[in-house]
């Protein structure tokens, strides 16, 4: 039964790895399009639980790791974000159990506000990186990178994309192995990093990356070998050895290709060799220069910033990239044509789709239409609220990053002149208001801008836009069973916000209008906790009552 | 062996990526290598849903290339416009409207109709179909999917022998 071959999305095939490599704890915060994996290694017994933010749950993984256990953390890119601090410093320390980090980029942002490259994160902090192109690499790679991460006592970083994330592909598991016992092994100078243990440190990390830029260059660990079908060598870790071999027959095209654009290249190119790159960092610099000599022409094909091409050339291998153009979204076999023929004529554009909206009933429509009429200016935060900004509402002005619509409100409230400074309000949901709009709050209470400030948390009791998680703020666990609740309005008011009012925006239709000119009128520091629950969110109540 | 490019398209909360799940279990059932690509998101917002779903000996990318669509299951008409480019010459739309004389059980099996249509076009057993639609749902909604992809399959049968007779 468990051997069997099953269809697997990429995030599913990662959760299956965990469960199979003994991972002792799973810890993340949602965030499309690396969700699912919490959840369904959750929905597999696994111990999986969501953390407040990314920072917080890297934190609480590389507990786990010194305590010689096996960590695994899911993140979306921007949460890597978040989570860099401890990040670049836990590449300095290690830890023994072995920690691995998923981090699941958006090229194209189909759920997302930016489109950044975590590859050069991977650069950046000194970590060693792998990249699955579909659902059995993913499912083969967490369990090297575990591997990986336990040899060389190092955090490994796991990149998906979109399109490894949410597509099915065939998966085979392989043996279940059960993970060491933790422990603690006390190591002072290894782990507290004031500046006389962290230059050593520093260095160690270096020592072990070039152990690992020594294992990248191994056949079959830091590249595989896809040739065309004619070809006299047969793809896979041989292939590697064959092409060291004889370089003497020049193949007329080598593409070298990272993540889902090894199988775009593949399908885009059938009669070309296509060296994919499993590790980006280090990168396996010295098996492509191999494969560059081995090929008349040879194109580096990879989604977004021009990450490997640039490496290749600062190592003086000729390779060809890609237009700036193909910079920007994700990549497909017609664009990777497009690439190959060195096509740089503009693009047809695919017809637009039609727009998401917020759900006829939603409790945030209510605030948006109120926000519009009162003519407030916006300072704006992420989640399913962000809609707002659109049509009939267009009543959000700012949307940066999670958290930031307290911050750049006191901001905006600080500079404009008082007439302008009263109109701005503080839009946040209650997930991102327990992820990062704490310390905003704190800031808002320490540093009030003359004319006071009105924060709105819209609780609508779930992490709607992600597909209805749980947060501290909800009461119930990632498996939605009860747990402690943090009491927002409780927050508000003993970090010091002199008017905190809970209002339903649906029962006391009234009372919302009334309150918020209210505040805008009297000045001061106020918090409106807009509360009602999620339409989807009751569903699903409903659903699990129903089911249990 | 023959490769199949299938794109499913219409709106947030009509169940496309149910669908797509079904088909894709179907062929994988069929002993087919699969891969199936969709985008979530914010795509419960109603917003326009697509997933393609490949089966043949080997898939590589698991997206269909533009142009390459062997059969195009609109969910919902509007799609059609958005998506036409997709289809590759001589490829095949099906409209919801190809159903419109069958009376559903329930409008929420739309979804599983069609698939029930598409399937007279594909090389992928009866049993396969049934598997996959009772792995996809729960057990209380089993008899009524399972009756709405015969009847859409019914139709499909029937309009392949006009077309062909
Ligand atoms: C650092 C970071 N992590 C995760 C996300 C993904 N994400 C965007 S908004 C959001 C939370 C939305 O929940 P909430 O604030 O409660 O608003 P709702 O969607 O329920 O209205 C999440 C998880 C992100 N954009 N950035």
């Amino acid at each position: 039964m468990e051997w069997m071959r099953q269809l697997l999305s990429g995030n599913e095939a990662v959760a299956w790895a965990a469960k199979d490599a003994g991972v002792r704890l799973g810890v993340g915060y949602p965030g499309t399009p690396s969700t699912e994996i919490l959840e369904t290694f959750g929905a597999l017994d696994g111990p999986a639980q969501w953390a407040p933010n990314e920072k917080v749950a890297l934190e609480v993984a590389l507990g786990v790791a010194y305590a010689n256990a096996r960590a695994l953390v899911t993140t979306k890119h921007v949460g890597l974000n978040v989570a860099a601090d401890p990040l670049f410093t836990a590449a300095y320390t290690g830890a023994p159990g072995g920690l691995v980090i998923v981090v699941a980029d958006d090229p194209g942002m189909a759920s997302s506000q930016n489109e950044q490259d975590s590859r050069r994160y991977a650069v950046a902090a000194g970590l060693p990186m792998l990249e699955p192109a579909d659902s059995q690499q993913a499912y083969a790679m967490t369990r090297e990178a575990l591997e990986l991460a336990e040899r060389w006592s190092l955090p490994v970083l796991l990149r998906l994309t979109t399109r490894v994330s949410h597509s099915k592909s065939v998966v085979q598991r392989a043996a279940v192995v059960s993970a060491p016992a933790p422990g603690f092994t006390r190591d002072i100078a290894g782990r507290v990093m004031i500046p006389g243990n962290a230059r050593p440190a520093h260095r160690r990390l270096r020592e072990k990356l070039d152990q690992v830029a020594a294992w990248v260059e191994t056949p079959g660990c830091g590249t595989r070998l896809w040739n065309a079908p004619h070809a006299a060598v047969e793809a896979g870790a041989d292939g590697d050895q064959a092409m060291a071999k004889t370089p003497d027959v020049r193949r007329p095209l080598g593409i070298v290709a990272d993540s889902v654009a090894v199988l775009h290249a593949r399908e885009a190119a059938p009669q070309a060799d296509v060296l994919q790159v499993r590790m980006v960092h280090p990168l396996p610099i010295e098996t492509i220069r191999r494969f560059a000599a081995s090929v008349e022409r040879c194109v580096v094909v990879e989604e977004g910033d021009p990450v490997m091409v640039e490496a290749c050339r600062a190592a003086g291998i000729a390779v060809e990239g890609k237009a700036e153009r193909y910079r920007f979204g994700e990549l497909n076999v017609g664009r990777v044509r497009r690439i190959l023929a060195g096509e740089d004529r503009p693009e047809s554009r695919p017809p637009a789709g039609k727009p998401p909206q917020l759900c006829t009933g939603c409790p945030h429509r209510i605030v948006f239409n109120l926000l519009r009429d009162l003519d407030c200016i916006v300072s704006g935060d992420i989640g399913c609220y962000t809609l707002g900004a659109l049509p009939p509402f267009d009543a959000m002005d700012t949307c940066v990053c999670m958290g930031a619509s307290i911050g750049v409100g006191l901001g905006l409230r600080h500079a404009l002149p008082p007439a302008e400074a009263r109109r701005v309000v503080s839009v946040i949901g209650d997930s991102t208001f327990v992820h990062s709009g704490l310390t905003g709050l704190v800031e808002m209470v320490y540093n009030p801008p003359p004319s006071g400030h009105v924060v709105v948390i819209l609780d609508n009791q779930t992490t709607a836009m992600t597909g209805l998680q749980e947060h501290p703020g909800t009461g119930r666990n990632l498996r939605h069973e009860p747990a402690p609740q943090l009491i927002i309005e409780e927050v508000c008011r003993s970090v010091g916000v002199p008017q905190v009012v809970v209002i339903d925006p649906i029962r006391e239709r009234e009372r919302l209008p009334a309150t918020l000119k209210q505040a805008l009128a009297e000045g001061g520091l106020w918090v409106l906790v807009v509360r009602r629950t999620c339409l989807l969110e009751k569903t699903r109540q409903q659903k699990a009552e129903g089911s249990a | 062996m023959k490769s199949y490019n299938i794109a499913i398209a219409g709106l947030g909360g009509q169940g496309i990526i149910k669908a797509s799940d079904i088909l894709a279990d179907a062929a994988f059932r069929a002993d087919y290598d699969v891969k199936k690509a969709e985008v979530h998101g914010m795509s419960q917002r109603g917003g326009s849903v697509n997933t393609d779903v490949r089966f043949g000996a080997e898939v590589l990318s698991p997206m269909v290339p533009d142009g390459e669509v062997d059969v195009l299951v609109l969910v919902d008409a509007s799609q059609e416009p958005v998506n036409r480019h997709r289809l590759r010459p001589g490829g095949v739309p099906l409209h919801p409207e190809l159903l419109a004389q069958l009376e559903l059980p329930d409008p929420k099996t739309l979804n599983v109709a069609l698939l029930g249509l598409l399937s007279a076009r594909l090389p992928l057993p009866v049993a396969a179909w049934h598997d996959a639609i009772r792995q996809a749902l729960p057990a209380k909604v089993h008899d009524m999917n399972v009756d709405a992809f015969d009847r859409g399959r019914h139709c499909g049968l029937e309009g392949a022998e006009r077309a062909s007779g």
